[in-house]
């Protein structure tokens, strides 16, 4: 269970970009997680509440985009989706694949407020 | 791919780049490794281990899969040809790490508390304090999980994941992220597969072959020493092989001064 460290690692990201743009706080964040990345995405909403609290990103929603597995076959070409565990060509059923997505683990964008929109919200 | 310079925006993941925004709202594309501090300072850590040219080698597994006694073995049979260190990584004592100095082998032991897996910057620590010069290899004994570990680059050279005979021959499918990223896989504790009739070696070899793996699969028992060689064999080969990398391939030495000191992880 790793999931809040990596909660964390992400926040400090989010942290640095909000300070690279002079915003205040954080509204909305969007990763993209791969079945094969060995990060649940359930787990990661779940920690997700504990990591950005007394952040930038206190506020914030955290939208976890799941995708596919894809497979390209190194000896028929084909390009088939896998399941995690069954990474075999879906054409021709050869072992000798590369994963060509899957076990993204990425943070894709984050939404900004800017400074005067918060002071304007507290007012 | 690509994780710095947007080039890893697809036709499947531009409209989460470019999401329509309320007013006031600024959407800021990343497209950056989640992991990128961990991943940072496991290339940092990897500078270490090259200026010394030593080999990294992770070992990860279950719990109690045999890798501290595969590292006592492994001491033994090495200990006039190569020198060698080790970092431990377990929740709690430092029995394992004072097993192996009993060799007269330098260790390190970090304990990660409730921490399920080892991180790039707790790896860092440990290795300013092991004396490097001089040394081989360096073995960092993960911690007991086939889970977590799989996500944080340490910065080792080479991964190596355990498999007892104990533990089921299906364990590569229930864990495709460990077993699928690792270099070479060891079917540990042989001598009991003879009382385990129901631990097939042809299927735990089918369901590694199913992750697109083309890891060698070697059958071992640290215990009477079966199948040590192969072993062995693999390690002074990546060895070998990693010093052809540097003689071809200058290390850069690390830069120093470090990272600003970092509060640890949680679990
Ligand atoms: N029969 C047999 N037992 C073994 C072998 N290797 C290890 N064991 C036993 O398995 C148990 C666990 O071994 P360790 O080497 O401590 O396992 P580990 O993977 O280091 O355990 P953790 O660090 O707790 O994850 C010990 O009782 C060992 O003696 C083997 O080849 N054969
Ligand atoms: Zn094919
Ligand atoms: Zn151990
Ligand atoms: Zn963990
Ligand atoms: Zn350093």
């Amino acid at each position: 269970m790793h999931e809040l460290s990596v909660c964390q690692g992400m926040l400090a990201q989010v942290s640095e970009i909000a300070r690279d743009h002079g915003a205040r706080a954080a509204s909305r964040i969007v990763v993209r997680v791969g079945p094969l990345s060995g990060v649940e995405p359930a787990l990661l909403a779940q920690a997700f509440p504990l990591a950005r609290a007394g952040t930038v990103a206190a506020e914030a929603d955290l939208v976890v985009e799941p995708a596919p597995v894809r497979v390209r076959c190194e000896r028929c070409g084909a390009e088939t989706e896998a399941a995690a565990n069954r990474l075999l060509c879906g054409a021709c059923g050869d072992y000798r694949t590369t994963l060509t997505a899957g076990d993204e683990l990425l943070l894709v964008s984050v939404e900004l407020v800017r400074e005067e929109e918060v002071m304007s919200a507290k007012r | 791919m690509c994780d710095t310079c947007g080039c890893n925006v697809t036709p499947g993941n531009a409209h989460l780049a470019h999401a329509p925004q309320p007013e006031g709202v600024t959407a800021v594309s990343v497209l950056r490794g989640l992991l990128s501090e961990n991943d940072l300072q496991a290339r940092h850590n990897r500078t270490h281990f090259d200026a010394h040219g030593v080999l990294a080698v992770n070992l990860m597994s279950s719990p109690g899969a045999g890798k501290t006694r595969l590292l006592e073995a492994t001491i033994d049979a090495l200990r006039d040809e190569l020198r060698i260190a080790v970092i431990e990584g377990d929740l709690e004592t430092e029995n394992d790490a004072e097993r192996v100095r009993a060799k007269g082998v330098a260790a390190l032991q970090i304990t990660t508390g409730t921490a399920c897996h080892l991180d790039a910057h707790m790896v860092h620590d440990a290795l300013h304090r092991l004396p490097l010069d001089g040394v081989d290899l360096v073995f960092i004994e993960n911690v007991g999980n086939l889970v977590c570990p799989a996500s944080f680059d340490l910065g080792q050279h080479r991964n190596v994941v355990l498999l007892s005979a104990t533990e089921g021959d299906d364990k590569p499918a229930k864990y495709p992220v460990m077993f699928r990223g690792a270099d070479l896989a060891l079917l540990t504790k042989s001598d009991l597969l003879p009382v385990l009739d129901d631990f097939e070696p042809a299927r735990a070899e089918a369901a590694l072959r199913a992750l697109a793996s083309r890891a060698p699969l070697l059958t071992i028992s640290a215990r009477t020493g079966d199948g040590l060689e192969g072993w062995l064999a693999w390690l002074r080969g990546e060895l070998r092989a990693e010093r052809e990398r540097l003689a071809t391939h200058p290390p850069a030495s690390p830069s120093h001064p470090h990272a600003r000191p970092r509060a640890r992880m949680l679990p």
